[in-house]
């Protein structure tokens, strides 16, 4: 008496695997690896990001003609015309040839990736071709980890950020609760948090009214308007310094109680904040955050040790948000919405009850169907299905895959398909049956026989599964990776799972009861 | 054999009446590859369709938007071309405050796909469908034989053109599940198409009468059962999926629906006559496959004498 075989006890460990694995998935325990639900079966937030780098071209070439002017203001160079040309381009001109020398040197050492031609006295500086790219990398990488940042210090369960293809950010935020707190996160993610302090233009201000914005710009001026009154502002394009060199940022309350956002400047920027401010008393400095003016203050007197206030009739919880911006960094570059997806926590819980309802019928039927035609072989086809569901769950378990909507519909869709191995191997079963070969023999050939048949299927539809999970995106994915291991897993289920069962249970197999076993009629056979 | 001319008139009917409705009403591309907004709306209670309408009507920007019942009476969806780059002010939210005075509602999902997207996703919507046929018409030469690959090739196109064909006339929305629901159609038929030349190739070998169509016949008649019972269990749960997975799999599972249903119907009566028109010789199949069969009896032995040794 043949007993227990390699294939059963195969199969048994697959299923014992499956279940113990699947369990903290299926109980939603704290502990042990488990799957994680998709955000539309959790509702949540999902959103691809598109990125104006730019911008941050543009921005990298301000701060390098602000740190043009403070070199050599530092060093004594007498300069002139000191301008931005189409956002690419930095002209100025030396007054005296004598700092010829002493300036080309200075640039070379100070400022990186720049290229520097000369006509005379006049002086251009671009970007090379390698900064630029470099720039916009980095644009995108500092996107990525700012705003990661910024979720993080929000206090957000489990956010996702990630650079998806050559510039885009997908960004996917599960559990948001309320419409209100969406919105938050929104706007916490898209604020540029670009920080900067300007000097006003005190001899020009006063028409600033009636200036046209090329007219501003022929100064070398800017007007910007304040964050909460239409007033105008007429303010110098090149800033003093900016977010870059702030390094802590708080939510504190001023003399009337209303909240005011505190930072901290690095060591060079409090230098030239004292530098500035020391040589510029009387006039009016501009708190500038997001080209929206924020204060004006009056500079009283020299500021050192590098602490500013912004304030602006803030709401506490929008002064809260914007430390955090302020605090993670500002984005090089802005960012645009490309795609966005928002499922409520209600409908996610709808998707998973009609599913799972669709799941268990599906299941129903089909064990059913199966034992009424098949009798005893149906069970074991079905002993080998459940084994199957428990052994996607444990592998979706293990990798921690995501598992949505249109994953579950892939699980329902193994369970009909997963049935096939068996099918075939029990048709082929019956005709050796009825050809009255011996039932071992049956068994024995009839796995051999439906084997290629089965192997060149599976292994077509999972090409076409492969196709959809490289291309596929998102959810698509889900439905991919689902059909994939409910493949793989039948292959071990089904074919050597239910081999190993009939090779265990061949000395109990009745000959006379072959319609028990295999569902045929005998009575009928001629 | 004799009737597959038939089946063969009534397949290119078919395909012709499919690939009309295709190009000339086109399909109803959802907001995944037209771009555009979608709010779905839950109302306690029956939605107020018509007050929903004129609220939305009152924004001159959402003018074009559709409104109509989704799944139950309590639930709208909210349809626009207009989607919004700015990350601080989302469409759900303005729909949001158009909707206030229309009663008791919660926005239960608001999907926004920018235009730019919309056409990359539909060409790697396109891409994807033919990678997967090109990878499933080398692996079938491979394992068969070309003329194997391209029957079964035929066969899908067959199957998905007439799903695409349905699809329009039911004006189903498509979006991005509808081509995953087509790339399973294209699985799916592969598989019963595989399963019965698999027969074919076996026939091949064992039976004595070198003329093909009855083989084929032979073939796909010893493959009927499991043909019907796989396309049973399949269709029984697609249509639980398509009765109780809820509106948001409906189209996704209305597809494929249509997909089990040609699947089945192709691989019987079209993959197999396709097989006989590109001149398939079963002689010339014989001959390489006689090499191939030597080596794979020699394979089968040995691993029959380590089976013995190890049971």
């Amino acid at each position: 008496m043949k007993t227990l075989n390699f294939r059963v006890i195969l199969f048994a460990f697959a299923l014992i695997f499956g279940i113990v694995f699947s369990i903290p998935s299926l109980t939603q325990s704290d502990e042990g690896k488990k799957i994680t639900l998709g955000l539309d079966l959790q509702g949540g937030l999902h959103m691809l990001l598109g990125i104006q780098s730019e911008v941050a071209i543009e921005s990298r070439i301000k701060s390098m003609a602000g740190t043009i002017k403070y070199l050599f203001d530092d060093e004594e160079i007498i300069f002139d015309d000191l301008r931005m040309l189409e956002g690419e381009k930095i002209t100025f001109e030396l007054l005296d040839e004598d700092d010829v020398t002493k300036a080309t040197a200075l640039l070379k050492k100070e400022i990186e990736g720049t290229i520097l031609s000369a006509n005379g006295l006049k002086f251009s500086l671009m970007m090379s071709d390698e900064e630029t790219e470099r720039t916009k990398k980095n644009a995108i990488g500092q996107a990525v980890d700012t705003i990661r940042n910024r979720l993080n210090e929000f206090g957000l369960a489990e956010p996702t950020v990630a650079k998806q293809g050559e510039d885009k950010i997908l960004v996917e935020v599960p559990g948001i609760k309320t419409q209100a707190d969406e919105q938050r996160i929104r706007e916490l993610i898209a604020r540029a948090a670009h920080l900067q302090l300007m000097a006003v233009d005190e001899d020009r201000i006063a028409r600033v009214d009636s200036m046209s914005t090329a007219e501003a710009k022929s100064f070398g001026n800017v007007i910007l308007t304040d964050v909460n009154t239409p007033q105008k502002y007429l303010l110098k394009a090149i800033p003093v310094l900016d977010g870059s060199m702030l390094t802590d940022a708080t939510v504190g309350f001023d003399e009337n109680n209303q909240p005011v956002i505190n930072f901290t400047l690095n060591g060079q920027g409090a230098k030239i904040f004292g530098d500035f401010t020391g040589k510029y008393v009387g006039k009016r400095m501009a708190v500038v955050l997001d080209n929206k003016v924020y204060s004006a203050p009056n500079i009283n007197e020299r500021i050192g040790g590098g602490r500013v206030q912004i304030s602006g009739r803030f709401q506490l919880s929008e002064a809260h948000d914007l430390a955090i911006a302020l605090r993670s960094g500002a984005l090089l570059a802005p960012v645009y919405v490309m795609e966005k997806r928002s499922v409520g926590p209600s409908l996610g819980a709808d998707s998973i009850r009609s599913s799972s309802l669709a799941l268990m019928l599906g299941f129903v039927l089909v064990v059913i169907f199966m034992v009424v035609y098949y009798g005893m072989a149906g069970l074991v086809a079905n002993v080998a299905l459940i084994g199957n569901l428990f052994l996607i769950l444990a592998i979706m378990s293990l990798f921690g895959a995501t598992l949505t909507l249109p994953g579950m519909a892939g699980i329902v869709l193994t369970v009909g398909m997963a049935v096939d191995a068996n099918v075939i191997i029990n048709e082929r079963i019956r005709e050796l049956l009825h050809q009255g070969k011996s039932i071992g023999k049956s068994i024995e050939d009839g796995y051999s026989n439906a084997f290629t048949a089965i192997w060149d299927a599976n292994v077509t539809t999972l090409i076409a599964a492969t196709v959809l999970y490289v291309y596929g995106t998102g959810a698509i994915k889900g439905f991919a990776l689902t059909m994939s291991i409910g493949i793989l897993a039948s292959m071990i289920t089904a074919i050597v799972g239910t081999h190993g069962i009939y090779q265990w249970i061949l000395p109990h197999i009745d000959k006379n009861r072959l319609n028990f076993w295999f569902g045929i009629k005998t009575e009928g056979k001629k | 054999m004799e009737k597959s001319k038939r089946f063969g008139l009534l397949s290119v009917a078919i395909v012709i009446l499919a690939l009309g409705l295709i190009i000339g009403k086109g399909f109803n591309y959802g907001i995944d590859f037209a771009g555009g907004t979608l709010i779905q709306v839950q109302y306690e209670g029956k939605a107020p369709i018509a007050k929903v309408r004129d609220a939305i009507g009152t924004d001159k920007a959402y003018q074009g938007a559709t409104v109509t019942f989704f799944g139950g009476e309590d639930e709208v969806v909210i349809k626009t071309k207009i989607s919004s780059k700015n990350l601080g002010e989302d469409i759900g939210d303005k729909i949001r405050v158009l909707l206030k005075d229309t009663g008791k509602f919660e926005v239960r999902r608001v999907d926004m796909v920018g235009a730019k997207v919309g056409s990359e996703l539909r060409e790697q919507g396109i891409m994807s469908m033919l990678l997967a046929i090109i990878g499933i018409l080398i692996y079938v030469s491979f394992r068969f034989e070309w003329r194997f690959a391209v029957a079964a090739v035929f066969a899908l196109v067959h199957d998905v053109t007439i799903a695409m064909g349905m699809i329009v006339l039911f004006s189903i929305e498509v979006n991005l599940d509808i081509l995953a629901a087509l790339l399973t159609i294209l699985g799916y038929s592969l598989n019963d198409t595989i399963i019965v030349f698999d027969r074919i190739r076996e026939g091949i070998r064992t039976i004595k009468n070198p003329d093909l169509g009855g083989i084929i016949d032979e073939s796909v008649s010893r493959t009927l059962s499991r043909t019907t019972l796989t396309s049973l269990t399949t269709f029984f749960v697609v249509l639980t999926l398509f009765l109780s997975g809820g509106e948001i799999i409906h189209g996704f599972s209305f597809t494929l629906l249509v997909g089990v249903i040609v699947g089945t119907y192709s691989s019987i009566f079209v993959a197999s006559p396709i097989l006989m028109w590109l001149g398939f010789s079963v002689g010339g199949f014989r001959e390489k496959e006689a090499t191939k069969l030597k080596r794979e009896k020699e394979k089968e032995k040995m691993r029959a004498m380590y089976e013995n040794g190890t049971i």
